[in-house]
């Protein structure tokens, strides 16, 4: 299309390659008001991950495919998408797991679109801003009273252990974006942002608890939670998020009662 | 292929005339509603699951009693309603019975018109119609209870 790509050499040995059709949701504002679904066939090896079929596209097929990636080995949380209806990593899905390969052929089309109930900005990349805003509204930081100690604030194993499982966020918005609830009208916190309150709200260091649970006692806080579990199921890093937004509501229930 | 500079795009955008911004519908406005800092929706969630279990018996006895124990539904006539009413203890099971009911499924429908409608404005006047319809029911139903004559002509 309209951005040049690599020529590259084929390589000589491909008969570990196999035939897979990548579908694509394409938008491009500058283009068309519209979005469209594409279809590239790659040959590709299924050991591959999906990144890497995205990127075999960008520099050899269509320059002009445009998508998130940092670190591309499922740290940095910036390649979330929905592949086959579900929001996965696509550096962290491989094409064996999903293309269901016969006979060399993957017989199942790989079905790639941004996440969902966020502003599509162009192909798969969409506007975060209102993501991170659910997400400072959680006041993601250490809140203290009184002086600072002149060494590192101490906490035991157990206390530590509370909110390991949500100290993991990458903040990639598989989870929030794959809520129901979110989709609506996106007011709804999310589970990213509960889950980030979570782990400041357990932390037997931070004093700053109350305040969160008082966002999260809102309208668009923890109580709109339908416990649908789309979000669990979503978590590239495995963390229980239904889980602990049922801890924030509990908190929220031992506060007064 | 070279990088089109010339702004002859088919929608006719470029770098000279670029695209319109799309303004994130999901971002947190000035008309934002503010924070109300009650205890409103926690109450409302416990309301559902306490009243929820209620139900189930509450429920469950009343359909055994009218529709499936001693003769089916074919017995229900005006004498037999009058005849429970006789007691107070079925008065206060059917009241109970009636506001746990109407409350528990109005704040049902309230939380689907929040996750379903699109609109501020659709979403206030279903609200509106189903807290009308609500308090209609139970004010009617509260009073039949208390007022029933079982020698009505």
């Amino acid at each position: 299309m309209a951005t040049p790509t690599l020529e590259k050499q084929p390589a000589a040995d491909t008969g570990h390659l196999v035939t897979v059709t990548f579908r694509i949701r394409r938008f491009d504002p500058e283009r068309s008001a519209d979005a469209y679904w594409q279809d590239f066939e790659l040959r590709i090896d299924p050991k591959e991950r999906v990144l890497d079929g995205l990127h075999q596209i960008k520099w050899e097929h269509d320059g002009s495919l445009t998508f998130r990636r940092s670190c591309a080995h499922g740290i940095c949380g910036s390649d979330a998408m929905r592949i086959n209806g579900k929001n996965r990593l696509a550096c962290k899905v491989l094409i064996k797991d999903i293309a269901d390969v016969k006979d060399g052929v993957g017989t199942k089309p790989v079905v790639i679109e941004a996440m969902k109930g966020m502003t599509v900005l162009k192909d798969l990349i969409v506007d975060m801003d209102p993501f991170f805003q659910a997400y400072r509204d959680m006041m993601p930081f250490l809140i203290t009273s009184g002086n600072e100690p002149t060494r590192e604030r101490r906490q035991s194993p157990r206390d530590r252990e509370r909110f390991d499982d949500t100290t993991k966020c990458i903040l990639c918005a598989a989870c929030t974006s794959s809520c129901p609830v979110f989709w609506n009208d996106g007011q709804y916190f999310g589970p990213a942002a509960i889950v980030n309150a979570h782990r400041f709200i357990f932390d037997s260091r931070d004093e700053g608890g109350e305040q969160r649970l008082e966002i999260l006692n809102d309208r668009d806080g923890v109580w709109r939670c339908r416990t649908i579990f789309n979000c669990t199921d979503a978590c590239p890093r495995g963390i229980q998020v239904t889980k602990a937004i049922q801890e924030v509501k509990q908190a929220l229930i031992t506060r007064r009662f | 292929m070279a990088i089109d500079t010339n702004g002859s795009s088919p929608s006719g955008y470029g770098p000279d005339h670029p695209a319109p911004v799309i303004e994130p519908p999901r971002a947190r406005t000035r008309r934002t509603p503010r924070t109300t800092r009650t205890n409103f929706e926690m109450y409302g969630w416990l309301f559902m699951r306490v009243s929820g279990i209620l139900l189930v018996v509450l429920v469950i006895t009343h359909l055994m009693i009218q529709l499936v124990l001693d003769g089916g539904v074919s017995k229900v006539s005006f004498a037999f309603v009058a005849g429970r009413w006789a007691s107070p203890f079925w008065q206060a099971w059917d009241l109970i019975m009636l506001w746990l009911a109407m409350l528990h499924g109005g704040l049902g429908l309230r939380t689907i018109i929040n996750d379903y409608a699109q609109r501020d404005g659709t979403r206030f006047w279903l609200k509106m119609l189903l807290y009308t319809a609500t308090v209609f029911t139970v004010l009617l139903g509260t009073l039949v209870i208390f007022t029933f004559d079982p020698n009505i002509s």
